[in-house]
């Protein structure tokens, strides 16, 4: 597309990169057919097109967002659906990214935004804080209803509703230290503990744990490690998503000079496609640049690190999963098949939901700032998903399983849970009911 | 116009549910263009109504105040068709995406008018059914656009353009009544107005409903590639299947950068060693396509072809046919580019391929050929750099040198684009003043205000009433 910029503008290198990745797009429509929200609500302003002209008339003419701006790119889910659809290889993620910061820097949200905003990004990312707000939550679930008919309040309703009603105590799989292995060592890795996955479902990082302990795999959970800075990213809070990077960067890099560093393993795919792109996000930092980039080269999503350790093939088992891929574990790292071959060879029979490419709603904290549209998309995938008539479903990514769980009856589980039980592990607690 | 723009917004907004109505001047902008993006108009405001009465309230509305109306669908044209005009009120159909009704025993689907067209095929695809015509930009683009624009692709070689797939359509016209013209049935009493509305540019009315021919999948498909040292081998291989009396489900071009384009994007393993390349797809049993594609082959041999891959698998063929579509929107990862969309006879397609070159290297620019070839309808990308206003004049002039071409050689200047603002100017070179008069005395029967689409189609000077 023909931009104008100013060579004053272009000498800021953010307004240079998106500058470079405007000049891709040829507006040729294709990737308002696969996003979720133009599906959904039928305007172009909501359609990865209609976001990307919306940003190019905004920075081009260096302007500080607006209402009718905000409006059109809160709703975007950065799914990434767009991404794998443009034929022309157009960076909509980084120029999402730069209009976010932007906003953030240019525009007053009306105060109740600005208060559930500053909640979740001063909660979520702390396990000891999100974990008491979630005992807390527990004793205001009878108020939800009340909260969500005060307008300003409705998001604080909302997430009383997708709180779980047992809150797990903390787990060995957070805390700090090197799991060695007996016999044979085949790898050392680093683990990402996380931020809200550890408090939500701590059986997730412990069957990594065992998994890879069995399949001689040294793992280290790192001292001052935490969240990755993916959910506070999403919200255009650069500073702190910077920060929380850096954090990591240095907690992992720690782990490679005491003793080596095969891969970053990360369960949660979320994160995942935050922390490989670390290397874009901090590389004006002079300082950083390099690190970050060495990390998000060696991050890796746990399925794809299982599939270069040749898990041998088992026999059929009479239980059928339906495979939900994350957006993130799709869209953003591109990981499609590895997923479903693991299962498929661990004995499991996989089938694919329709309208595969279509976001659940979740999108870190999506479902909390814009529930009409969540809800719809919830109910779109659960109606997909139980038409396959699978037992269960598997996933790769925290968000997705709180998100559907509070939809469908049907057991939705970590992939590697299912991996870990196949390959000798105990039996995921949520099957113990059934056989 | 523009200084009642207050009044308007205000009354359309009492004429549309919550949410149909864009007004706001930030919101306006996304709405200035289509595919074709070298030309820019903000509307004053977009409409996007979600039923045919809402439309009809909506158009019932402009008529009376004589407001242009620009139709909309997914502004995936590219010729303009869907860009607006600073007076007009955009009516898009976007929210209109219901499918309606699929009659299996009659073959038939009714939809909105704002269903992509991928959306059919893929709704009576378990059945064993697809709906034919496969614009490149079949996941995007809408029934209500392919009916605007008459538009074809790879498959239409067999199965014909739109207007051959189109039994019906509910229409709402520009003082909002709303018609229905054919049916379920395969042809209707009277005049066929359908074929007149089919391919009219959003000129003749706002269709809202489209009632379309399902055909039975076929047992088998196979695309096969075909690489050959020259384009105009592969240009007179074209000629000589098609004129031996072989009709396969399609054949499509592509020079040596366009393989480059579209490789790069969809990895469907083309060759990149040949200079051009055709797909050919053959269908039917076994035994049919191992037949025909047997004479194809003897055709190719005499026309120096050096690589021949078939197909391996489903998902092979599928990657094959991804890179292809996607080849218009893959080239912007190497430049911007003009689409032009001449038709010739077939045999002069080598020629107009070598001649399309030699324009090209005149104005000093790239040219990629990505292209409908057993049609003859031609698509040469004009590659250059819109940002710089000197390359994009050079551009222009180039396609419509390459357009005179193509009607010089016996072609047209569209194939399936469409006229809309690109080609405007350029129809006085394919018709005379009397062709073009009784063309706009058709329109005006069916639109007397000229309120629908007005600026597109005909050229600015010369009409009458304006
Ligand atoms: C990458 C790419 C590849 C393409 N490949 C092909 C191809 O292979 N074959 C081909 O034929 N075309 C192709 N096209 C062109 C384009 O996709 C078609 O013209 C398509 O039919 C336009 O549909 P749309 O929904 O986007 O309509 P729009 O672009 O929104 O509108 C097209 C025209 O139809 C009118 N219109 C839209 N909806 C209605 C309605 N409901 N009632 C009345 N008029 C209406 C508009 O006013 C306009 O004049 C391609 C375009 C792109 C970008
Ligand atoms: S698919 Fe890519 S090139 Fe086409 S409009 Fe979308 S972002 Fe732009
Ligand atoms: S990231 Fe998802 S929601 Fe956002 S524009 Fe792209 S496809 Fe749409």
């Amino acid at each position: 597309m023909q931009t104008s910029f100013a060579p004053a503008q272009l000498a800021d290198p953010q307004i240079a990169t998106s500058e470079q990745i405007l000049r891709k797009c040829v507006h040729c429509g294709f990737c308002t057919a696969t996003c979720p929200t133009y599906v959904t609500l039928g305007n172009e302003l909501d359609s990865p097109r209609g976001r990307i002209y919306l940003i190019k008339d905004m920075l081009e003419n260096d302007r500080p967002a607006d209402e009718e701006v905000v409006t059109h790119i809160d709703r975007c889910l950065s799914c990434l659906s767009c991404m794998t659809t443009c034929p022309s290889g157009v960076n909509y993620m980084h120029l999402v990214d730069h209009a976010r910061v932007h906003i953030e820097k240019t525009y007053e949200r009306p105060l109740g935004d600005r208060l559930v905003r500053a909640v979740l990004a001063a909660v979520l990312p702390y396990p000891g804080r999100f974990r008491l707000a979630l005992k807390a939550a527990g004793l205001g679930r009878p108020f939800a209803g009340l909260l969500k008919r005060i307008g300003p309040l409705k998001p604080f309703g909302t997430m009383l509703d997708l709180a779980p009603s047992k809150v797990a105590p903390a787990s060995i799989a957070d805390t700090p230290g090197t799991h060695r292995v007996d016999g044979l060592k085949r790898g050392r890795v680093a683990i990402l503990s996380g931020c809200a996955q550890p408090v939500l479902r701590p059986e997730i990082n412990e069957a990594t744990l065992r998994l890879l302990a069995r399949l001689g795999v040294e793992v280290v959970v790192p001292e001052n490690a935490g969240c990755c800075g993916a959910l506070v990213h999403h919200m255009g809070r650069e500073e702190q998503a910077l920060e929380a990077a850096r954090r990591m960067v240095d907690a992992w890099l720690k782990v490679k000079v005491d003793g080596g560093l095969d891969a970053v393993i990360i369960t949660a795919s979320g994160c995942g496609t935050t922390i490989k792109d670390y290397g874009h996000m901090l590389r004006l930092d002079p300082d950083y640049a390099e690190k970050a980039a060495e990390v998000s080269a060696l991050a890796r999503d746990i399925t794809e690190y299982l599939s270069g350790l040749e898990l041998p093939v088992l026999e059929k088992r009479a239980l059928t999963v339906a495979y939900h891929s994350a957006c993130s574990m799709q869209h953003g790292q591109k990981i499609t098949m590895a997923p479903k071959v693991l299962l498929s060879n661990a004995g499991f029979t996989v089938r694919d939901p329709g309208e595969g490419h279509l976001c659940c709603g979740s999108a870190g904290t999506y479902n909390i700032l814009q529930p009409e549209i969540s809800t719809t998309l919830k109910a779109r995938k659960i109606r997909n998903i139980e038409a396959t008539k699978a037992d269960i479903i598997a996933t790769g990514n925290i968000g997705c399983i709180t998100q559907i769980a509070t939809g469908t009856a049907m057991p939705i589980l970590h992939t590697v849970e299912l991996l870990d039980w196949a390959y000798g592990g105990p039996k995921p607690a949520l099957l113990e009911t059934r056989d | 116009m523009l200084d009642r723009r207050e009044t308007i917004v205000a009354d359309l907004a009492d004429l549309l549910p919550p949410g149909c109505l864009v007004s706001d001047v930030r919101g306006l902008v996304p709405f200035e263009t289509d595919a074709f993006i070298a030309y820019r108009r903000v509307p004053l405001a977009v409409a996007l109504p979600e039923t045919t009465a809402q439309v009809a309230a909506v158009l019932k509305y402009c008529s009376r105040y004589g407001i242009p109306v620009v139709p909309r669908g997914a502004g995936t044209s590219l010729s303009g068709g869907a860009i607006p005009q600073e007076d007009a009120v955009v009516i898009g159909l976007s929210k209109m995406t219901r499918i309606l009704d699929i009659d299996f025993p009659n073959r038939t689907a009714t939809v909105e008018a704002g269903v992509t067209n991928i959306s059919i095929s893929e709704a009576v695809m378990p059945e064993g059914f697809f709906y034919a015509p496969d614009p490149s930009s079949q996941l995007a683009c809408t029934i209500g656009g392919n009916i605007g624009m008459n538009s074809g692709g790879a498959h239409c070689l067999k199965y014909g353009v739109t207007t051959n797939n189109l039994l019906g359509v509910k229409m709402v016209l520009f003082d909002g009544t709303i018609i229905e013209l054919g049916g379920k049935a395969l042809d209707a009493a009277g005049y066929d107005l359908l074929g007149l509305v089919c391919g009219s540019e959003g000129q003749l009315g706002i269709v809202t409903e489209a009632t379309v021919r399902l055909l039975a999948r076929p047992e088998g498909a196979r695309p096969v590639l075909f690489g050959f040292s020259s384009s105009e081998e592969a240009g007179a291989c074209v000629a000589e299947v098609i004129g031996s009396g072989i009709i396969p489900v399609a054949i499509e071009f592509m020079d040596k950068p366009a393989i480059g384009i579209c490789e790069a994007f969809a990895k469907a393993g083309y060759p990149m060693d040949v200079e051009a390349l055709l797909i050919v797809e053959v269908e039917g049993s076994e035994a049919e396509m191992d037949a025909t594609l047997a004479s194809i082959i003897d055709i190719a041999r005499r026309h120096g072809v050096t690589t021949i891959r078939e197909s391996q698998s489903a998902t092979e063929a599928a990657l094959i046919w991804k890179g292809r579509k996607s080849a218009f929107g893959a080239t912007g990862r190497i430049a911007d580019y003009i689409c032009m969309d001449g038709t010739v006879p077939l045999s002069k397609l080598s020629e107009v391929l070598r001649k399309t070159g030699e324009i090209a290297a005149r104005y000093g620019l790239r040219v990629a050929n990505v292209f409908h070839a057993g049609d003859g309808n031609m698509h040469p990308l004009i590659l250059y750099n819109i940002n710089d206003p000197e390359d994009a004049a050079r551009a222009e002039a180039a396609g419509n040198d390459i357009l005179k071409l193509c009607v010089d050689a016996g072609g047209c200047l569209t194939g399936e684009h469409g006229v809309g603002i690109e080609k405007r100017d350029l129809m006085l070179h394919q018709f005379t003043q009397a062709d073009l008069n009784q063309q706009m005395a058709a329109r005006a029967a069916f639109d007397p205000q000229w309120i629908m689409n007005p600026s597109k189609v005909f050229p600015l000077e010369g009409r009458p009433t304006a």
